[in-house]
């Protein structure tokens, strides 16, 4: 299935070559969860502090066991904060 | 104690400058800065008076950890009735104003009335005059503060000061300090100019001690600083991407208005972001972003310090601007950018240079010219009114002209410089301005982000987000995740948002450290150099009642419930993507929940029994 990877702030070094505005498309194999997606690139759990499935805030509880969709794109930040 | 104890009264009509003790009643009810400035305020100025008269009064306000060597504690506010809006206005600044004016002996100075010629105010320690400004009058801050250091030949002199816009009218001039940092929203540089006064230049080299427990007060801010540092957010994120970062995030969540929020996705947010600012430029190989840069006594250090590409149409035959400066900060990069579908990351940078030049603030000024597209847009507005430039959305030219001609009084600026209310009504749709209390709203689309609208909604000073910050918790989970998209729980969550943030604002301390702080961090550093029994409880009591005090002030002036209100568009247009696809903003069912919250009538006035509990007359 495919997916669309963003990656943002510092989690930007972990974008694979190809990628541009810090996002990427990738191939992963069906029932892939967020944790599995983020073992492939090398992130720690504890680092992916923000994670958007398709616009919507996904729980920490999802990250390790809700399978991925074809077509899901994932946006990932670290810690941070503005205002 | 923290507070020096001294107020500075500054009456420019009569020229007279008067040491007065401070009010330490009122001190342990309204702690410092916004909240003690604003009951001075109250009680001195009618509440109808003409924002830009004689009458009207301009406080710059420490806070009582202000100059101390707490983390952040560097900040004054600026405290008067607001031109834009006709409500209590109140604008906080960092740099190194705060602490200068707090070392120089003074909690705070009052200034009132009105001087007959352009004046300054020199403060060295205990001495202050007031000093002709003729030779600054009609110029930029940044040619004050040259001026002004090369007139005392002082370079350690800390200047506060407005530029053009201020002395024009421009109804959301703000007062810069320290080159770029800015008491920004409301028009409180206006009413400055309004007086007269050009700048405020104060060294200070008495220090701050006066401290309650000194050995407490150093262990408190010790512990406070290995929090920040420890934190996530404060110690690393806010450092590296400073509030830029936002940007893509609030894109994501489909809460960035576009277009003068005709949209709640903006397609060039990635050019405009914090992780842009750190991409080399194809011109040069250089990247927009310098370094950062913390105010007195920061330990998080979330300011920019950025350069325009020399190439760049805004500067190619400008090389004042080739050096470095501040850069975008979140609401101005949406203000500058994403409101009005500009994606030039150099145009923007360039506007918010003029803004820090010549004191205007980016969110009032971005989202007037916004209004001024959406205008265009609708065939309400043609060239040949502004200037010859088409006010297309996209338009990096139109972006940037406006701004030249806001910061210089001249042509259609004169329109922008009103306000997106004022320029709508002016060529005849009301329905186009995104204001509330005639403030321009800031980077969050309420239907996106639910608890927003009840924000910028029940905000005293107008449409702003930083007097109840409920994105940390709707977006980034601090202190606790809570659902952007439903209103459930909301007016408790921006009720503690306000009294808290409004107990920050009064301390000398930033707001930012409060995603990382709790009022468990601050109450003990508050405690350990006041007098008094400063918990957590009382915090939040004394956040409460400067909320309604404030709140008084604008019932008194005139503007009450019925202001309480949002942008039609934001309650009747839902949001076309993203996941707020349909939805509207659900204040009907969030604000009689928190007035009831408040103790205050289904009318949105604090009830007998509320003021009786707040101590409020």
């Amino acid at each position: 299935m495919k997916i669309k990877l963003k990656l943002f702030a510092t989690l930007g070094r972990h974008l694979p070559p190809g990628a541009r505005r810090n996002a990427i498309t990738i191939e992963a194999a069906d029932g892939s969860t967020l944790f599995d997606l983020l073992d492939r690139y090398g992130i720690d759990h504890e680092e992916a502090f923000m994670v958007v499935r398709n616009g919507v805030f996904m729980p920490p509880a999802q990250r390790p066991i809700e399978p991925l969709r074809d077509g899901d794109t994932l946006a990932i930040w670290p810690p941070v904060a503005g205002g | 104690m923290a507070w020096t104890g001294k107020i500075l009264r500054v009456n420019l009509s009569e020229g007279t400058l008067v040491a007065e003790e401070l009010n330490r009643e009122w001190a342990d009810q309204y702690l410092g800065q916004r909240g003690l400035a604003t009951k001075y305020l109250v009680e001195e100025i009618a509440p109808d008076c003409d924002p830009l008269g004689p009458d009207n009064k301009l406080i710059l306000a420490t806070g009582p950890l202000t100059g101390t060597m707490a983390s952040t504690g560097g900040r004054y506010s600026v405290v008067t009735k607001g031109p834009l809006t006709g409500c209590v206005a109140c604008s906080n600044s960092g740099g190194f104003m705060g602490n200068e004016l707090k070392n120089a002996g003074w909690d705070m100075i009052i200034v009132e009335g009105r001087s007959p010629e352009p004046v300054y105010l020199y403060i060295e320690n205990e001495h202050a005059e007031l000093l002709p400004a003729d030779e600054i009058w009609g110029t930029s801050v940044w040619r004050t503060d040259e001026w002004l250091h090369n007139r005392h030949q002082d370079p350690l002199l800390r200047i506060a000061a407005v530029g053009r816009p201020a002395e024009k009218g421009c109804l959301y001039a703000a007062i810069i300090n320290d080159l770029h940092r800015a008491a920004g929203r409301s028009g409180v540089g206006a009413v400055m100019a309004s007086k007269n006064l050009k700048a405020v230049a104060v060294r200070g080299t008495l220090g701050v001690g006066n401290l309650k427990d000194p050995k407490r007060f150093i262990e408190a801010v010790d512990a406070a600083k290995r929090v920040l540092a420890n934190n996530a957010v404060t110690g690393q994120g806010l450092p590296t991407y400073g509030t830029q970062v936002l940007m893509n995030v609030i894109n994501e969540l489909g809460a960035l208005p576009t277009d003068n929020a005709r949209e709640v996705q903006f397609d060039g947010a990635h050019d405009i972001s914090g992780e842009a600012m750190h991409e080399p430029r194809p011109n040069d190989g250089k990247p927009n972003l310098v370094r950062n840069a913390g105010c007195f006594g920061c330990t998080i250090a979330c300011g920019r310090i950025s350069t325009i590409d020399k190439g760049h149409f805004t500067v190619s035959h400008k090389p004042e601007y080739w050096g470095a400066s501040g850069g975008l900060e979140y609401e101005a990069a949406w203000a500058l950018g994403a409101d009005t579908g500009v994606d030039d990351l150099d145009a923007l940078t360039y506007a918010n240079f003029l803004c820090n030049e010549d004191g205007m603030d980016p969110i009032s000024l971005g989202a007037t010219i916004a209004a001024a597209m959406e205008l265009t847009a609708c065939g309400a507005l043609a060239p040949e009114r502004t200037g010859g430039i088409e006010f297309r959305f996209g338009s990096a030219e139109a972006l940037v002209k406006g701004a030249e001609w806001v910061a210089r009084g001249e042509g259609f600026g004169l329109d922008l410089a009103l306000g997106s209310k004022r320029l709508c009504e002016k060529y005849g749709h009301p329905e186009l301005s995104m204001t509330v209390k005639g403030q321009e709203f800031p980077a969050y689309d309420p239907r996106g982000i639910q608890g927003m609208g009840l924000t910028y909604a029940t905000s005293n000073r107008g449409a702003c987000h930083l007097r109840s910050y409920t994105v940390a918790s709707e977006v980034l989970g601090i202190p606790e995740k809570t659902d952007p998209l439903t209103t459930d729980g909301k007016p408790a969550l921006v009720k503690a948002f306000q009294d808290a943030t409004a107990a920050v604002d009064s301390s000398g301390l930033c707001v930012f450290t409060t995603f990382a702080w709790t009022l468990e961090d601050i109450a003990p550093q508050i405690d350990a150099a006041c007098e008094g029994d400063w918990d957590v409880d009382k915090l939040l009591t004394v956040g409460e009642r400067i909320w309604n005090m404030e709140r008084d002030f604008n019932l008194r002036a005139g503007i009450g419930g019925d202001e309480d209100r949002l942008p039609e568009r934001l309650i009747k247009e839902a949001a076309k993507t993203g996941p707020a696809k349909g939805l509207v903003n659900g204040l009907d069912k969030m604000l009689p929940e928190y007035y009831e919250l408040r103790g205050w009538s289904a009318d949105g006035v604090p009830r007998a029994e509320t003021r009786a509990r707040l101590g409020l007359s």
